[in-house]
């Protein structure tokens, strides 16, 4: 005899973690060869999600497979979900072939977020390495939104070329019009780029700012994040003044699967922004 | 007295910071101001190295040129940093080309001056080569991280 159908398997789950909603793209944009952004916006009638600076959503391209990406757009206008994706894998190469229109799963907002509250009344160094900069985009509208609660705003940003840094125009507008001091980096210059050439550390022993009143927020590929926190530990700043955004294999995205482990952490959940105090030592055991 | 104001501007250098007054006397007797407009080389591969620069305000590009591969610029130096190592050991020629991406103001030593205090003054020499190994050091570690690609798609 066939069993009834369980209710719990057949209704929607709309509230459910695991089930995706239809987002439109509403913006899309090529950041440089590789890597773009894509503006989504509910397909219904759904209000969209408030998200916190630094964390991700989980964006599944149906029939091909689902990406964790960070949110990089402003919190302040959360209507319009921007998330910078590199192309790299299956998923996010197909994704490169998207236009406006399409329409992706979305799941999220997860995770925790940049510690903005922590930052007040602090100097705040940022650093980026490569697409690093996307998910640290958030807190920079944040810190720029609300400008009297911090100290001196810093950007020490690095790529491979000149032709690889992403948000190009708004970097130059944020130099020139906002409080943030922005310093570029390359490893590889080019004849016409007149910035720095040399990897993102080297910037670090240059910047002016108050040790003693001073947090960092880095993100970037895990060897540079622990060479920059390096350096910025020779200025005497300490491990619980840097925050580290982790990157690992992130799959349900609410700590069930246990593939982005990092040693007792998962890192969709208790991460990916965590302090530098907490992870360092884990960063130094291999295979973890 | 020349010599000794000299030496009272190399001592708020970076690179001096903390060498005896005396040191600094004796080596300022083989330095001089200069100053290069932008666009200038400040010398190019294959030339004579026979100075060393500690740059006081500007901004130079260390480059190396490759047939169709143009002028690749690989480091870029600053107010505070050192310019050139190549004057230390024979052949004493520069490996790469350095041109001022600004208006460089910097202090140039002569090499030989120099190689010939450091031999008559041992104390001298360990104080000035400590000083030019925690920049390559520091120059080394940071070439290797640059050779990692760490920008780069993940392998």
């Amino acid at each position: 005899m066939a069993l009834p159908p369980n209710p719990a398997f057949t209704a929607p789950h709309v509230n459910d973690p695991m089930v995706p909603q239809p987002y439109r793209i509403a913006g899309r944009r090529e950041e440089n060869y590789d890597t773009f952004t894509l503006e989504l916006v509910p397909l219904g009638d759904e209000e969209p999600h408030g998200f916190r600076p630094g964390q991700f959503n989980m964006l599944y391209l149906f029939g091909i497979g689902e990406v964790p990406i960070s949110i990089s757009g402003d919190p302040a206008r959360p209507e319009l979900l921007a998330h910078t994706v590199r192309a790299l894998g299956t998923v996010t190469t197909a994704m490169k072939e998207l236009k406006v229109g399409d329409v992706v799963g979305l799941r999220g907002p997860y995770g925790s977020s940049w510690p903005f509250e922590a930052l007040q009344r602090q100097d705040v160094i940022i650093v980026a390495g490569g697409i690093g900069l996307a998910p640290l985009r958030p807190l920079i509208h944040h810190l720029l939104s609300e400008r009297r609660r911090y100290g001196r705003l810093v950007l020490l940003y690095g790529a491979r070329t000149p032709g690889d840094l992403l948000f190009q125009k708004q970097l130059a507008k944020w130099d020139e019009k906002t409080a943030l001091e922005v310093h570029l980096t390359v490893d590889r210059g080019t004849v016409a780029w007149r910035g720095n050439v040399g990897v993102v550390t080297t910037l670090i022993p240059r910047v002016q700012f108050d040790v003693s009143h001073a947090s960092a927020v880095i993100c970037g590929p895990e060897i540079m994040m622990r060479y920059s926190a390096l350096e910025l530990e020779k200025r005497g700043m300490a491990r619980d003044q840097i925050y580290v955004s982790q990157e690992r294999n992130m799959k349900c995205a609410v700590g069930f699967c246990g593939h982005c482990q990092f040693g007792p952490h998962f890192v969709c959940k208790d991460g990916p922004v965590f302090p530098f105090s907490l992870v360092a030592p884990l960063m130094k055991v291999r295979e973890v | 007295m020349v010599t000794r104001d000299l030496s009272r501007s190399l001592a708020q250098h970076a690179f001096f910071r903390g060498m005896d007054e005396k040191h600094l006397v004796f080596l300022a007797g083989c330095a001089k101001n200069v100053l290069f407009d932008q666009g200038t080389f400040i010398f190019r591969e294959g030339e004579k190295a026979g100075v060393f620069y500690l740059l006081r305000y500007g901004q130079v590009a260390l480059e190396v040129h490759g047939p169709r591969k143009g002028q690749i610029r690989f480091q870029s130096l600053h107010e505070d940093d050192v310019l050139g190592w190549s004057w230390l050991f024979p052949p004493y020629t520069w490996h790469f080309d350095a041109r001022a991406l600004s208006l460089v103001r910097a202090f140039a030593f002569d090499g030989v001056c120099v190689r010939e205090k450091c031999d008559a003054d041992h104390e001298l020499g360990y104080q000035l080569m400590s000083r030019f190994a925690e920049v390559m050091v520091g120059r080394l570690q940071a070439a290797r991280l640059q050779c990692l690609d760490l920008y780069g798609a993940p392998a």
